[in-house]
């Protein structure tokens, strides 16, 4: 099972997009993009992880212990950074939606236009 | 379309993206077993360079510090998004919201998690104020610090009511911190040009010792502004989201 983290990953990423695709509601549509979003998560940390290395803080271990990918680590710190944001703007639009045409059924609100 | 019929697209899709993806899958290097040469190479020269013990920390406000500019405007602009997309409309106006049950009347709120709440408040600004000044030293820095203080916004407003949560957190002083947040960091770049220096040079004593507080430079300077940028900005989202639900706005009929 040399790959299985990365087909969790896959897993996450496949559900997520079950949900949107089939989804009735836009609050719960844009719940489903945040967990598409969380399967890079999983990605990127297995992608940086080394068997038996530690954590790159160098804090109380001495500066060669091996340790794992620092680089894919600050990565998905910009990920989460721009997933919060973009949930933001998804929600501030929702509640416009909610307030303009009435619903918040994406299957419904296809018909509107403007 | 129906629902079934985009159901059906989807699955077929699906199918075809599985079969790729696992051939891909089959063909990365087993997990654990990354020998990805960059980590290596900032893991061994980031502590000596910096002065920094977390890499991570390093990465993100030193080596790849233009990069978290962009991302720290990212959210800069997503709190401004919000605020616009979510202004007065012409036409519409506030009325306090009514509870759609009218047959009962609302539920105050529980003394549990009042008391919890304030009980939790310092504590959570104690953590914030740590994670934000200690980017350097260990895993934290000015993002993950400057949402823990927001928080501590949040749970003022859980121990209390909206009113007190938007006189401690005004609209205009949250812009104006959010903006010297974001301006601080992108102003310790120019400052290194105005001094010679490439943009976002360390140009700071590195201070005596990795692992001190006051080593690194730029990078503990950087860290506390995108803290206090954060905070801002989750504290402006939130209030504008919270403000939604509380005064409804509707068009006049």
């Amino acid at each position: 099972m040399q790959f299985f983290p990365f087909a969790v990953m896959a897993w996450i990423l496949a559900v997520g997009l079950y949900g949107i695709v089939t989804s009735r509601h836009l609050v719960h549509q844009i719940v489903c993009l945040i967990v598409v979003q969380s399967s890079t998560y999983v990605l990127l940390l297995g992608v940086g992880y080394r068997r038996g290395a530690a954590a790159p803080y160098f804090y109380d271990i001495p500066v060669h212990t091996p340790a794992v990918d620092p680089v894919v680590q600050a990565l998905a710190l910009t990920d989460v950074v721009v997933e919060a944001a973009v949930t933001a703007l998804l929600l501030a639009f929702a509640i416009q939606a909610q307030k303009r045409f009435g619903t918040l059924d994406p299957q419904e609100l296809v018909q509107f236009k403007g | 379309m129906t629902p079934a019929a985009r159901r059906w697209v989807f699955l077929a899709g699906a199918a075809g993206f599985a079969a790729f993806l696992l051939w891909g899958l089959t063909g990365l290097p087993g997990f654990g077993g990354y020998p990805g040469p960059y980590g290596d190479i900032i893991n061994r020269v980031a502590v000596a360079q910096t002065n920094a013990t977390g890499v991570v920390s390093a990465i993100n406000f030193e080596y790849r510090g233009f990069d978290t500019v962009g991302e720290e405007f990212i959210l800069f602009t997503a709190a401004i998004g919000v605020a616009t997309v979510l202004r007065h409309l012409r036409g519409e106006r506030e009325r306090a919201a009514r509870d759609g049950a009218m047959d009962r009347d609302a539920p105050p709120v529980s003394e549990a998690v009042r008391l919890v709440s304030l009980v939790l408040v310092g504590p959570v600004f104690l953590v914030g104020w740590y994670l934000a000044s200690h980017a350097q030293t260990s895993p934290s820095g000015g993002f993950q610090g400057g949402v823990v203080l927001a928080t501590g916004f949040v749970l003022i407003y859980l121990a209390g009511e909206f009113l007190v949560f938007k006189r401690i957190s005004p609209v205009d002083i949250t812009d104006a911190v959010g903006a010297v947040g974001a301006g601080g960091f992108a102003a310790v770049g120019v400052t290194a040009l105005a001094m010679g220096l490439p943009y976002l040079f360390n140009f700071l004593p590195l201070g005596s010792a990795p692992g001190a507080v006051s080593s690194s430079g730029t990078i503990a300077l950087i860290s506390f502004f995108v803290g206090i940028e954060v905070a801002a900005a989750f504290v402006l989202i939130v209030s504008e989201l919270l403000e939604q639900t509380l005064l409804v706005r509707q068009e006049r009929p």
